[in-house]
This record gives C-alpha cells, structure tokens and sequence, in this order.
C-alpha cells in the first residue's frame, strides 16, 4: 500500500513540475508581464508543496499505525474476556490474532480470537482508508494553496529556497533529536529501575549478579525480597573492573603512544612519517571485534600458557589480556592528538630553548611537554573514555562474572559487558534485571560525556593559546 | 663531574629519548604485523575444503524416483538410503558402530550433495557416477594439519578407527581439497564445514546500503546548513556540542536507543537489516558531518563572493560552485564513516543480530547476521573448525574495509582541489 502511494505522489509531483513550468510561461505570454522567477522554479515550488507535506504524513503515520492498532485490538481482546497476566501474553494474543487474519494460523481458534481477527480486519481496513483519503486531503489542500500562489506570480525562487533551507534546518536538528532519544530511552527505563532499586544501593553496592534477580512483578516487593535484590545490582564491582581495564589499557597506550607521538612530531623525517603514521593509524580501524578475537584466542591462552609456566593460575578471561589489547587498540588515538598537540606548539619556543644550548630531548621534556600538557591530558582523557565505553574487546576477553579484585591475573568484568550479557537474546521487558542495562548504559552515556566535555575544553583552550 | 662528563651524559640521555621513540613507533607496527599475522595464518585454510571422493550408485531398487522425474518430485523424494549405501561401500566397516563412525566421516549434508548431483546430470538412474562428498569438519580440520594426531584416542574427537579409514582414503589419493564455495554460499550452520558467510555478507550489504542512504544525504544537508547558511546564534552553537558530543558517544549507547525506540517503541521487526541500518546511521551521521564540513571549510570565501558577484543567489552560489568543489572530501568522509559502522559490533548484538539465522536475507526486513556479529558467533562456538572460519570472515572483512579506505584516499587525492 505504502509503495502505490509513494508511487503515486511522485507521478503527482513529476506532471506538477511540468504543469507549473508551462502555466507559468504561458501566463507571461498571455498577460504580458515578467516572471518573478524562472519557470523552473514555479515546478520546483508545486513540487516541494505536493511532496513534503504528504510524505512526511505518510512516515508518521506508518511508524505509529501498527503500534496503535495494537493496543486497541489488546484492549478489545481484552474486553472480549480474553486472560493475559503480563505483556508476553498480550503480544502472543496479538501475534495469534494477525496470523488469523493473513490466514496463516493453524491451531485452535476459539471464539474470543475469531471475534478478535474481525475487529482486527475492520480496524486494518478503517486505517488504511483514512490514511488514503487523509493523504489526498492533504495533496489537494497544498496543492490548491501552491497554485494559487503561483498564479499570483510569487517569488518562487526565493519561496523554494526558503523551503530548502527548511529542510537543511531540518537535517542539523537530526542531531538534537538522537541526543534526545538517547537521553530518553536511557532515562525512561532507568527511572523504572531506580524506582525498584535505591539509586545509593545501586551506586554503592558491592556485589552484582543481576541474573539472581527473578522478580516478575516490580511494583510487589517485599522488604525481604528487596533486600536479596539490592544485594543483586550493586555497581562497585562493575566500575572498579572497567576503570581496573581501562588503566591497563592506558599504561600500554599512553607510553607507546605518546612517545610515538613525540618521535613523529619532533624527530621522524618527512619520509618515515608518511609511512609509519598510516600503518599506526590501521590500529584504529581495524574493528574492535577482530581485537576481541585475537585477545580471547590468542593473548589469553598465551598468557595463560606462561603463567602456568611460572607456577601462576592465570584466568583465560584475565583483565590484563583483555587491558593490554584494549592499549593497544587506543595506541593510534593518543599518539595522533599527541602529534597535533605537539605540532600546534610554537616554534620560537624550541628555538630559545636551543638556543641557551639545551639538547632536543631536553627542549622536549623541558619546553614543548609542559607547553603541550593540557593539549597532552585532554587526549589521553579522550582516550580513557574510549576505553571505558569499548564494548567487543571486553565481552570476549574479559570475564562475566563481577569479581572486585586488582590482581590483573584474575577476571573481572565492566560496564558494556554487562550492557550486553543482560540484553543479548531474549529478554523480558519490564523486570528490573532488564532495566538495570539501561541504568549502566545511563552511567556510561554520563561518564564519557564529562570525560569528553573537560578533554574537549582542555584541547581548545590549548589552541587558543598559541593560535 | 667534569664538563666533558656531563656533556656525554646529556648526550647519552638525548640517544635514550631517542630510542624510546623510535622502540614505541616499532612496537606499534609490531602489533599490527602480529595481528595481521595471525589472522591470515589461522584464517587462509578456510577458502579450502576437505571432499572425499566416493562412487555413487543410483540403485533404482533404493530410490524414489525414476528417469524422467519431474524436478519437484525429486526435490521430494528421499535419498537417503543411496547415500548410506555410498558411504558404506566407500570402506568395509565390520559392525554398527564403526559404520556409524565412517558415516560421520562424511557431512550431514551428503544427501542433499547427491541429490544436487542427481539434479544436474539427467537420466542418473541406474548409473554411477565419482562423486566428492564433503568431509566432515574433523577431517577436514585432520587434513588441514589443524588437529593433532598424536593425542591419547580418547582425547581425539576422531577414533582410531575413523583415522585408519582416513589414512586409506589418502593413500588412495581419494581426499581432495577444492575450492570451499560454502564458505560464501551458505548461511550459519552448527557444522563448520557448512557454515558460510553468504547471509552475514546480504545482511552486512542490505545494512550498510540503509546507513549511506539515510545518512549521507542528512549529514550533507546538516553541514551545508551549519558551514553555509546557519546564523551565530545558540541554537546553531547548541547544535554544534551535540554533534561532537554524539561522535564520542560510546558505540553501545546507540544499540540501547535502538532497542528502546525502534523495537519497543516502533515495535520494527528484530535482528534485520533495517533496523541495523537505522541504528548504524545514527551513529555514523556525526562521524561524517565532521569531516564533512571540514571540507566545506576548507573551499575558500572567493569561490563564494565570485558566484554572488555575478549575481547568483545564496543558494546557487553554494550549490553550484561550493558543494561541487567540495563533493571529493566529502565523499571520502562518508565512505571512512561507512567503513567504521561496517565494522560495528555492539549495537547490533543488542537489536538481536546474535539469532542463529541459516537463511540467506531476502529482503533487509528479514532476520540476518551481519560479517562483525559473525566473527562474534562463531568465536564463540567451540568446534575447532570455527576457528579458521572466525578468522577467514575477519580477513573478508578487513580486505573490505582496506578496499573502502583506499577508495577514499583515491578520491581525495585524486579530485580534491589544494588552494594554496
């Protein structure tokens, strides 16, 4: 349905692009008067009036269609005396009520559901003829409106430029609107969440094994209850292993990385740095999941295989196979700002420091790291947040299980790892242990934005001051 | 200390810095020679399989089907009894169990192999033909030097038994390795020597194609906007923060917002193409907004105040001398953007693209793997055939990601024009 009537609007705007074009140009020959604009753009201006409307109706309209059908046609199950206990139900009922109607369902049909399928018929029937008869209300109202101004020889040009630059407008706002979703959908199930679970017992909690949690019904919990499951979604352990992961990570990346960014910017010749400088920067782009790979494949067991040797028990899962890859996964992003940084400082200053005969290194370490410092943190600070919010590296090579340690030997596990063990497959909404994935993405969206806020001022605050 | 000591010293500590530099530069490509290393040597085995060359029979008494069958009626006919018949006769096994174990020799797919054989020569009734049979995944992994054979037996997941019939086969030059065309024809399958990336490679296409096509016209009008036209004023410079803040929102964020708006709220089907795309789009639009209008940036105002010169409106004068000029630029953001999201992993584990799919995806809203999932499935998986599969699809997927990379430095390098 929905392509005949994309079909259709374009067939409308095409033979308006022509229409409006030839009116235009016989009016000004037939009244004798100049065009405010070219007649092209009499076209473009029906066009733009025949379209945007009507497609923008028709993608509104489709999006929420299926997700209002279905709650009435739930609701009139439901006053038909059809028993559901929870929302699994309902949508099985929903599911089973579609497959009646398409013809494709097989088992028993009792009345409820036949009486269902009919109402379901007439109310897919009832939408689809009002979203048909909406859409050329709107097409025939624009259109007339377009027509009439045409004829009136408007400025078309300026009027389709106004449109366009309607629709860039638009475009940037895109931007707003994925910020908003974020903050919503994370807000929205974690203040479910938060409402079960004291946000002070969630923050400082000791212990996390949410898969304890098998609470069905959220809003009856008994104070015995509540206390088994606060003792189930305690965030300490979780903060501890990421930020645990991420400082091994830095302790690989922020040397190699930055003393590579040193040499590139200080000492490498031109020829050496434009080869170094890309196979450098192919650790960036290779996907994280290949560094997973490698890590739980490879480093893990390797390490595994030398600490046996050594007489140590060293987890497969350990945090510092996991820690070590994530370093080097971070190695092109601290050693390329670093590069800018480093380049960004001013020449004159390296000259004096020559010239009361100090060595490079010393001009370096002396002169262009203290001056580069801010520049300096605020890219490893943006390299910490990379690490916190890295997902695969952690959920193949780091462990499951919420392990508060600091023997690097052992597993542990994080934040995203988490995130992903409590979504992945089947899950069922409205239970505390799926919104608590919310609650950890909540804090992850609000740890790396601080990160990046003060390691984005940091960095331009630097440039400033030399630019 | 005399001066001349101290001198040395200072010298000596300006070669140590040196060398730090030079050692953290070489430990880098280090790990990138390892890690290539690594994938390849595990990973280049897979594009071939293990196929055991056996004597087919089409036994009329054992079959269902007679010369001059239509295609559906073999298509429904068993063939399963020619099969065992074949795979019996290949090697004398003296009771039940070793027949069992020389039947695992061969994948659970012979049938449907000798029914395709069957398919593709007419009149085969009665006849017989040399056939290669998929190996199962432990010879093929035995043949390709991946298994040890030097185990306890009871430690092997192959018998002593299945590998005296293993070593005959060799010795009479019946084990042939081929062309693996499976790897890239098939779905997902529970037996290595099945599994293919066929699905995973529609999904990941059908995905990446909705994230060009929903975020490369977006980012190019939002940046046109913000570059050209937008006033100073706080919405534009508000716009502007949530643009760099989104590029450095953590990848999995995205996969908890589709999860809540596109499939609780939207309800749009799970595990497919389309919602992958959504999502990927959403992520990707900052990241090529911002080298989108760097190149905006970089035409220079003459180009500009040319156009208005003679005349051209706002609006002409962008659109028919800045965007041109900087199209190249922005066309290799886009494409580096696009690479990044090919290669995305976690949003995608959270809209449900973990389902064991073994259909190849028609349509983007039927569900599908995607080529990062994948590596993430199968290394999961504990068959050691898994292994070299896992690695041969992360080598597909970093030859596509070089391939797009490189395509953007051509265009860059290329078309885009230095002004000074």
């Amino acid at each position: 349905m929905n392509i005949v009537l994309l079909f259709l609007i374009t067939i409308f705007s095409l033979s308006l692009f022509f229409y409006g074009r030839s009116k235009t140009k016989s009016i000004s020959i037939q009244k004798n008067i100049k065009l405010n604009a070219l007649p092209k753009f009499y076209g473009y201006y029906l066009v733009l009036w025949c379209s945007i409307p009507s497609l923008v109706f028709l993608l509104v309209w489709s999006l929420f269609e299926p997700v209002i059908i279905k709650s009435i046609i739930i609701e009139t199950a439901a006053n038909q005396g059809a028993v559901f206990n929870d929302k699994n139900e309902a949508n099985l009922i929903y599911e089973k009520i579609k497959a009646i109607h398409l013809g494709t369902f097989f088992g028993d049909i009792d009345t409820i559901l036949k009486e269902s399928a009919i109402s379901y018929a007439k109310f897919i029937n009832l939408f689809t003829n009002s979203k048909i008869v909406l859409i050329f209300g709107i097409i025939i109202a624009s259109v007339i409106y377009s027509l009439k101004k045409i004829k009136n020889n408007n400025k078309a040009r300026d009027d389709v430029e106004l449109i366009l630059k309607g629709i860039l407008f638009a475009s940037s706002l895109i931007a707003i609107l994925t910020t908003l979703g974020i903050i919503f959908s994370l807000l929205f199930e974690s203040i479910k969440f938060f409402s079960v679970i004291n946000i002070f017992d969630y923050l400082f909690g000791t212990n996390w094994s949410p898969q304890r949690a098998f609470v069905r019904d959220a809003s009856a919990i008994t104070a015995a209850e509540y206390e088994e499951l606060k003792d189930a979604f305690g965030f300490i352990p979780l903060i501890a292993g990421t930020s645990f992961i991420a400082f091994i990570a830095m302790l690989v990346a922020v040397p190699i990385g930055l003393f590579s960014g040193i040499y590139m910017a200080e000492y490498a010749s031109i020829k050496v740095r434009r080869i170094s400088k890309p196979i450098i920067e192919i650790l960036a782009g290779i996907p994280t999941v290949v560094y997973g790979f490698f890590a739980a494949l490879t480093v893990g067991p390797f390490f595994r295989q030398i600490g046996e040797s050594l007489g140590l028990s060293v987890s497969s899962e350990s945090a510092l196979a996991a820690g070590l890859i994530m370093g080097v996964m971070i190695i092109p992003y601290v050693s390329s700002l670093s590069d800018d940084v480093i380049n960004s400082v001013p020449q004159s200053l390296r000259d004096g420091s020559y010239a009361v005969g100090a060595t490079k290194s010393e001009t370096i370490k002396q002169v262009v790291i203290p001056a580069a410092l801010p520049g300096i943190i605020g890219s490893v600070l943006l390299a910490v947040s990379r690490a916190i919010g890295e997902t695969m590296i952690v959920v193949m090579a780091a462990g499951l299980a919420a392990n508060l340690t600091i023997n690097p030997l052992e597993s542990t596990t994080t934040i995203t790892t988490q995130i992903v063990m409590i979504l992945v497959g089947d899950q069922e909404f409205d239970s505390p242990k799926t919104q608590s994935a919310f609650a950890l993405g909540l804090t992850l969206f609000v740890a790396t934005l601080i990160l990046n806020y003060i390691a984005q001022r940091a960095v331009k605050k630097y440039r400033e001051k030399y630019d | 200390m005399t001066k001349e000591e101290r001198l040395k010293k200072r010298h000596n500590s300006e070669k140590r810095f040196r060398f730090y530099g030079l050692a953290s530069i070489f430990v880098a490509l280090l790990f990138v020679l390892i890690l290539v290393n690594n994938i390849f040597s595990k990973g280049s085995s897979a594009f071939m399989k293990t196929a055991i060359n056996v004597e087919v029979f089409f036994d009329p008494e054992l079959l269902e089907v007679k010369n001059g069958s239509t295609l559906d009626e073999i298509q429904e006919a068993d063939f399963y009894d020619v099969t065992i018949e074949t795979i019996l006769k290949s090697y004398p096994a003296k009771n039940l169990d070793e027949e069992n174990e020389l039947i695992d020799l061969f994948t659970t797919d012979a049938e449907i192999e000798i029914k395709n054989a069957f398919i593709k020569n007419n009149n085969l009734v009665g006849k017989k033909i040399n056939l290669e049979i998929t190996a199962s995944d432990d010879i093929d992994q035995l043949h390709k030097g991946n298994y040890p054979r030097d185990l306890p037996e009871d430690r092997r997941r192959i018998s002593n038994f299945q590998l005296k019939i293993y070593d005959n086969f060799v010795a009479d030059d019946k084990i042939i390795k081929n062309f693996n065309n499976y790897f890239f024809s098939n779905g997902d399958s529970r037996n290595p020597e099945l599994a293919g990336i066929g699905g995973a490679l529609v999904g990941s296409f059908y995905s990446i194609l909705i994230c060009l096509l929903l975020s490369f016209p977006v980012a190019v009008l939002a940046s046109i906007y913000l570059e050209e036209f937008a006033p100073k004023n706080k919405i534009t410079d508000f716009i502007e923060i949530n643009i760099n803040n989104l590029a450095a929102v953590p990848s999995i964020v995205y996969g908890l917002l589709a999860l809540q708006i596109l499939l609780a709220t939207i309800q749009l089907p799970r595990s497919t193409p389309l919602v992958a795309g959504i999502t990927l789009a959403l992520m990707t639009l900052p990241r090529i907004i911002i080298p989108c209008r760097a190149s905006l940036k970089a035409v220079p105002p003459s180009i500009r105040e040319g156009a208005l010169a003679v005349g051209a409106s706002k609006f002409q004068s962008v659109f028919h001398h800045v965007v041109p000029l900087a199209l190249p630029g922005t066309l290799s953001g886009t494409i580096i953007g696009l690479a990044q999201a090919l290669g995305e992993t976690a949003p995608l584990i959270l809209i449900g693209m973990v389902a064991f799919v073994v259909d190849i995806p028609a349509t983007p809203i039927d569900p599908s793997a995607s080529l990062p999932v994948q590596v993430y499935l199968w290394s999961e998986s504990a068959e050691r055939g898994f292994v070299e599969k896992t690695s041969a699809t992360i080598m597909m997927l970093l030859s596509f990601l070089i391939v797009m990379n490189f395509v953007a430095v051509y265009l860059r390098q290329k078309f885009e024009k230095r002004w000074n």
